[in-house]
């Protein structure tokens, strides 16, 4: 009956059973609601997931080119490169990102947005003596490439969040179906039992101690019919008295309505 | 995970670790930043053949874990290769952590750690 189900440390009493009771509630609601969410975050999930592989081979071509514009730099200038040179000049980025905040069913997914900060390039004089079309092509190309993998980084950061949160919101699901509702009810199941338990245990009680006064009650009026006989009939012998006891018992009825 | 919003409302860069050729193009568009002396931070890393791997991975944990300014690090696809061991268990979600192309290695989504993970979730 007990023990061996699992179930919570409580006494078996109606006030906790009714606590029992809201609670498996509460657990059943909580439950769908978990389990809505989960879908929702993972629908959201799968169609973030099939962007990342569409953009993930765009930007396999969008640096394909922007590694072909540098490669005409290169050629345009001649010699060593730029490299050096940019590397030098770097000072304070231009090209900077900000992050937004998307809300997916009570889960915030940041968005990168990147923007440009005013003032001139670092790069102003790159290129000025030969190549400064080149240069200037090159670095545009650079910056819609980088744009899209900015794209790309809030969907893998998305993507990195979502998977973390569904993995949380599927393992509550999971611990609520199989741990908490199996147990509420093991308990408002142990519960239900000792209470009739209990009520077959007073009712057990109350009979025996009803049995009891009547054998009491019974035994009481015996003696006072007999105190009241001795009483009555005083002529009566005590030897026939005793001998008849049982007699004046069994007739007792009778002589009373007579009488 | 409700990630507070501190955990990202200041990164505002991006991080490159690459070959010379995807550095200068992507330094080209803007993105370098040098933060101010005296302990004057790059945030780009050049690799050619010779720089050892143990550098690499310096550079690594300080983008993704000293650095809280650093919204995205790029790495090329054939440094991330050396070291791939730190990458795949790279997993937080700031800095976001992207694999790029470079001039002279084609993009192969085999070997991207997120492109693996897809798959996974896919079931292929």
């Amino acid at each position: 009956m007990s023990g061996a189900a699992d179930r919570e440390p409580v006494f078996a009493t109606r006030q906790s059973l009714g606590l029992m009771k809201s609670k498996l509630k509460g657990a059943q609601v909580g439950h769908d609601l978990l389990k809505r969410k989960s879908e929702a975050l993972t629908k959201r999930f799968r169609d973030i997931t099939r962007r990342i592989d569409e953009a993930k081979r765009k930007m396999g071509r969008v640096m394909q080119i922007a590694a072909f514009s540098l490669a005409e730099v290169s050629y345009a200038i001649g010699g060593a490169g730029i490299g050096y040179q940019i590397q030098e000049s770097v000072k304070s980025a231009k090209l900077r990102v900000r992050t937004k905040q998307e809300n997916v069913s009570g889960v915030f997914l940041p968005q990168f947005e990147s923007f440009q900060t005013e003032g001139g390039s670092d790069f102003a004089m790159t290129g000025l003596g030969k190549g400064g079309q080149q240069v200037q092509r090159c670095r545009e190309t650079y910056t819609r490439a980088v744009e899209t993998l900015v794209e790309l980084a809030s969907l893998q950061t998305a993507f990195v969040i979502l998977d973390e949160v569904i993995k949380v919101v599927n393992r509550r699901v999971n611990a609520i179906e199989h741990v908490i509702i199996p147990r509420t009810e093991n308990t408002i199941k142990y519960i239900n039992s000792e209470l009739d338990e209990l009520d077959r245990e007073e009712f057990f009680r109350l009979k025996k101690v009803s049995g009891k006064k009547e054998r009491a009650a019974a035994a009481e009026e015996v003696k006072r019919q007999a105190a009241n006989k001795a009483g009555t009939d005083k002529e009566n012998e005590i030897d026939e008295h005793s001998v008849e006891r049982h007699d004046v018992l069994g007739d007792q009825d009778n002589e009373d309505v007579i009488f | 995970m409700a990630l507070p919003q501190s955990a990202y409302k200041d990164r505002q860069f991006l991080a490159v670790i690459g070959d010379e050729d995807s550095v200068t193009g992507v330094l080209l568009a803007g993105v370098g930043h040098v933060t101010d002396p005296p302990d004057s931070q790059k945030n780009y890393l050049v690799v050619d053949p010779k720089t050892e791997n143990s550098t690499i991975e310096a550079t690594f944990d300080r983008f993704t874990k000293e650095r809280k300014d650093i919204a995205i690090l790029l790495i090329n696809q054939h440094i991330a290769d050396r070291i791939r061991h730190r990458v795949d268990a790279y997993n937080e979600a700031f800095p976001s952590l992207l694999e790029i192309p470079s001039k002279d290695h084609p993009y192969d989504p085999e070997k991207d750690s997120v492109m693996k993970r897809v798959r996974k979730l896919f079931g292929e």
